[in-house]
């Protein structure tokens, strides 16, 4: 089968549904990919760069539409009308289109389509289910957009975003509110704080907290209790009372904070309006918000669409386009995105694809086949929630004690050592003195073993009860104490002050240290 | 009254409780249980002893008990935590002197009568008894003295000190043949006399060539000695009570003195010789490079209320200055807003075994944010903030960078790694090994000059 991929014909789009090292992907499984000449350029591709991957460049857009069996692209088909070309004309019967669709916004279009015959893979209705990752736009186009809104907004906020202490003085870090933590909203935290800012992150969803913490930004609760979760991990429309607390935290927070990134979106709704007019005017002048949501009518009462606004002082970026300011990157992902999917349409790896509609996953994103419009799917069957959160925390591997390696050698001469010594003094010494050595050096053995299980915590009070028990020497005074000599028993009744004074002082003193020592209740 | 079976049999149940005593110790939780045994294995081993043998007066044996307890009962629960060392040592010095005087009771003793080779041994074990004892009293007097400040803390140089060494040790081994050699108690009274005098000389002069913050290894050591009098002791009264106790504070000791050997990467034999970080020599390593920047307390306060995780090194500086407590405050301070707060412990961090472990519980701090080296070292890369308060040697990076250092190979806290390291000092003086630290001078380092505890008060009251 021919795959084409046209150029990109809506204004200000400069990606491309395919890049080079994707096309030839697709090669790889069996296609022959034609690419519209120049349909990369914006994006940094070469034609050559294609030729070299094995792709043919084509020099009309109506030779790739007419030769194509498969039509790869971004934006969804131009209607009539359109400034530089009516797309959808050019579509065929039994043609497939793989695009970002909008199936929810664009109903007329799955009509259209639909009529015309055309089988549409909607790129932007893949199903949140794990399996469902790699083909997810979504995730890979916000990613992008939450790491270049936080580029747009340091390009607009006249400091830096890092705390330091210069010789010229010091210069506090810039505070930042992520609002939203979808996959848009932990890029723009994971570049915040790259770039050392104070990051702080809101979302209704109380089950991201762990995954904003572990991208180190602080995650702001609401004193409220709701769950925000809807259906396949998307936030939904919360309550009255959720939303005046809510916009009580983000006007606390538009006081104290420098930049504000939004990036709040309900599926097939417009975007909630979180930051109202009058919350954003308390921002300090030379702050600045960035709107994320901007297409779906943006999350800040004073975004414009595509514009950036100056209102007292405060900048508003509301571009629309901020995957398309990065089309290498987000032509490679949305390529690599393709490829996955092509790979689950051609299992057998022949260059046909096959839509197979028991396939969960197929029959998420297939929004037109075979002149019958399918869009809704069904509910999915899993939430992706959970599965979601377990890639955020990775167990620490944890760090192996280094151990000195000890020669062999040198244990076995110093065991012959010790037991050529015991054999020394068994040799000569007589009975009854074996007796006490035998106990002696099975005690050193023994307290050996036990002292090197002590906690280093606990030495010092080791070393005071230790203090303590070596007051036993009071039971050599005490038998001195019967001693017929009065000289014995004067040393004894000395030896046995100070060895009471051992005894009671160690255990008391241990005691009260021991008390002291608490674990955190 | 009690037969010998019967004490015996005591005896082995006060062995067996005060093994407990110190295997409890290896938990906080079961530490205050284990202290428990020892007393209990204390109390039935003087019991037994009292009913088994016949003081001449039991009033006067009471009576000295009941002075000696007070006295120590009254140290122990005046004593204050910084002070610890001080008990400790002083504590150690008794072990020595009792040792010193049930040694001579024993050679007096009309009661003893041995022949052939069991005096010859028993001649032996009362030497060796008082050698050591004599040896852990003064030396124990000499450490509380350094450490009470009495005496100066820079080590004692004498000339000729090794050889002053050799000549005593030389001399007691000839004293010891005299000893056991004498035909008559009256002519072997004098060289045990002469003996115990030397070794109270050997064991002053040893403790005061070794410098202060050699002390944890000097604790440790006159720990072990005064198990090993008491355990000399045991041989000469043919007590194995005393002989199972002595081992095993003997052995405690010399666990804990390897342990802080390791620490310090130093050979026990040089320590014991002293003489470390007398003069305030730079030698050894390059010069360093950079510039020493001071912050104030505001900008502490400031870098404090933008970090997410604080790690705090406390050393003797900390308990010099009486810091424990407004630090513990600042760490309750920073867990409320959030932030991670830990300790890191060096082994050798103070005067004494787990020294800082005591002054932090004295705190209130809870036991399980206070860490060791070895589990704090590789969080250290991923740590905003640490604040080193007090402490210089152990968190001196030259002892990995520096081969000529006279502290490399010593392993220390790795604090250069985290975000900033804020330093708490009085001045730029270097620490007690008498090297200069390139901690001071690394970017990321920054000095908060003036008294700890000042410092951390007005930190705590800013934030």
């Amino acid at each position: 089968m021919i795959i084409g991929v046209p150029t990109e014909r809506a204004p200000d789009e400069k990606r491309v549904a395919l890049s080079p090292s994707s096309a030839a992907g697709a090669i790889k499984l069996g296609f022959t990919v034609n690419i519209e000449a120049g349909a990369g350029i914006a994006a940094g591709f070469s034609d050559r760069e294609y030729q070299e991957h094995g792709a043919e460049v084509i020099g009309s857009v109506h030779e790739v539409y007419q030769t194509s069996d498969v039509i790869l692209k971004i934006r969804p088909p131009l209607g009539p009308g359109a400034e530089n070309e009516d797309e959808l004309s050019l579509l065929r019967s039994g043609q497939t289109l793989v695009s970002l669709i909008g199936p929810g916004q664009n109903p007329d279009l799955l009509d259209t389509l639909a009529q015309k015959g055309i089988n549409a893979l909607a790129m932007d209705a893949v199903p949140r289910i794990s399996r469902a990752q790699k083909l997810d736009t979504l995730s890979s186009m916000a990613n992008v957009a939450g790491y270049r809104a936080v580029v747009e907004a340091a390009n607009h906020f006249g400091r830096f975003f890092t705390g330091q202490v210069t010789a010229a003085g010091k210069v506090p870090p810039a505070k930042v509110l992520v609002i939203g933590a979808g996959v848009a909203g932990l890029a723009a935290i994971g570049a915040a704080t790259a770039m050392g800012a104070v990051v702080r992150a809101f979302d209704t969803r109380p089950e991201v907290k762990e995954q904003v913490e572990s991208m180190g930004a602080e995650f702001l609760m609401l004193d409220f209790e709701e769950e925000g979760a809807g259906q396949g991990g998307y936030a939904k429309i919360m309550s009255e009372a959720f939303i005046a607390a809510e916009m009580k935290l983000f006007e606390e927070q538009a006081r104290d904070v420098d930049i504000i990134i939004t990036t709040a979106l309900i599926p097939g709704k417009p975007a909630p309006k979180l930051i109202l007019a009058d919350t954003a005017r308390l921002m300090r002048p030379g702050s600045v918000v960035v709107d994320l949501a901007a297409e779906q009518g943006g999350n800040c009462e004073l975004t414009r669409p595509g514009e950036v606004v100056t209102e007292d002082g405060i900048t508003v970026i509301g571009f629309t386009d901020l995957t398309s300011r990065m089309a290498a990157q987000s032509s490679q992902l949305y390529g690599n995105n393709v490829v996955h999917l092509l790979t689950e349409l051609c299992s057998e790896k022949d260059g046909k694809i096959k839509i197979d509609l028991e396939d969960e996953v197929i029959r998420g994103l297939t929004v037109v086949h075979l002149n019958e419009v399918l869009w809704p799917p069904p509910a999915p069957r899993l939430s992706a929630a959970p599965a979601q959160s377990s890639a955020a925390e990775q167990p620490k591997a944890k760090q192996e004690k280094n151990t000195k390696p000890t020669s062999a050698l040198g244990n076995v001469l110093a065991l012959a050592v010790v037991l050529g010594l015991i054999l020394g003094v068994g040799a000569f010494a007589p009975k009854s003195f074996m007796g006490h050595f035998t106990v002696f050096v099975l005690s050193v053995f023994v307290g050996w073993q036990v002292i090197w299980n002590v906690t280093p915590a606990l030495h010092t009070p080791l070393m005071s009860v230790t203090n303590a028990i070596s007051g036993i020497i009071v039971v050599g005074a005490l038998v001195q104490m019967s001693s017929g000599s009065g000289v014995v028993v004067a040393l004894a009744a000395v030896a046995l002050f100070v060895a009471s004074i051992n005894i009671f002082g160690g255990f008391w003193v241990t005691q009260r240290m021991l008390r002291m020592f608490r674990k955190e209740s | 009254m009690m037969t010998q079976g019967l004490t015996s049999a005591v005896y082995i149940a006060a062995s067996i409780l005060f093994i407990l005593s110190l295997g409890g110790l290896s938990h906080q939780e079961s530490a205050r249980r284990g202290n428990l045994f020892g007393i209990a294995g204390m109390a039935i081993a003087i019991f037994a002893t009292l009913l088994g043998s016949t003081p001449t007066s039991f009033v006067l044996v009471l009576g000295v008990m009941a002075v000696g307890g007070a006295a120590g009962s009254t140290l122990a629960a005046r004593v204050e935590m910084t002070a610890m060392p001080q008990l400790v040592a002083i504590l150690h010095s008794f072990v020595g002197l009792a040792a010193v005087l049930v040694g001579f009771g024993s050679f007096l003793d009309p009661a003893a009568k041995f022949e052939g080779a069991e005096k010859v041994v028993h001649d032996i074990e009362i030497f060796l008894g008082v050698l050591i004892g004599a040896v852990t009293f003064t030396g124990s007097v000499a450490a509380f003295g350094k450490l009470q400040g009495i005496l100066h803390s820079r080590p004692l140089m004498l000339a000729g000190r090794h050889l002053i060494n050799l000549a005593i040790g030389l001399g007691c081994i000839w004293l010891g043949v005299l000893f056991v050699g004498a035909d008559s108690p009256m002519s072997a009274l004098w060289p045990l006399l002469i003996m115990t005098g030397l070794a109270f000389v050997f064991g002053l002069h040893m403790v005061l060539a070794i410098g202060g913050a050699d002390m944890p290894v000097v604790i440790s050591m006159l720990n072990s000695y005064s198990g090993w009098a008491a355990a000399a002791t045991g041989f000469m009264l043919a007590n194995d009570l005393l002989i199972v106790t002595g081992a095993l504070v003997g052995s405690s000791g010399a666990i804990l003195s390897y342990i802080m050997c390791r620490a310090m990467n130093r050979r026990f034999l040089s320590v014991i010789l002293g003489g470390f970080g007398g003069e305030s020599s730079t030698s050894g390593g390059s010069a360093i490079e950079g510039e020493a920047v001071a912050v104030s307390v505001d900008e502490t306060v400031q870098l404090l209320s933008e970090a997410r995780s604080v790690v705090i090194v406390p050393g003797y500086g900390m308990a010099v200055a009486h810091a424990q407590h407004p630090v513990s405050e600042l760490v309750k301070v920073l867990k409320e807003r959030g932030v991670d707060t830990r300790f890191a412990i060096h082994p050798v961090a103070g005067r004494m075994p787990g020294h800082m472990n005591v002054l932090l519980a004295e705190a209130r701090v809870p036991y399980d944010a206070v860490l060791e080296m070895d589990e704090i070292n590789s969080d250290l890369p991923d740590t905003d903030i640490v604040l080193v308060i007090g402490a210089n040697d152990i968190v001196n990076p030259a002892a990995q960078d520096e081969p000529n250092s006279p502290i490399a190979g010593m392993p220390v806290l790795e604090v250069w790694k985290a975000q900033t390291t804020i330093i708490l000092k009085r001045s730029m003086a270097t620490g007690y090994a008498g090297v200069d630290n390139p901690l001071f001078y690394r970017d990321n380092s920054r000095m908060l000059f003036g008294d700890a505890k000042e410092s951390i008060s007005a930190v705590l009251s800013a934030l």
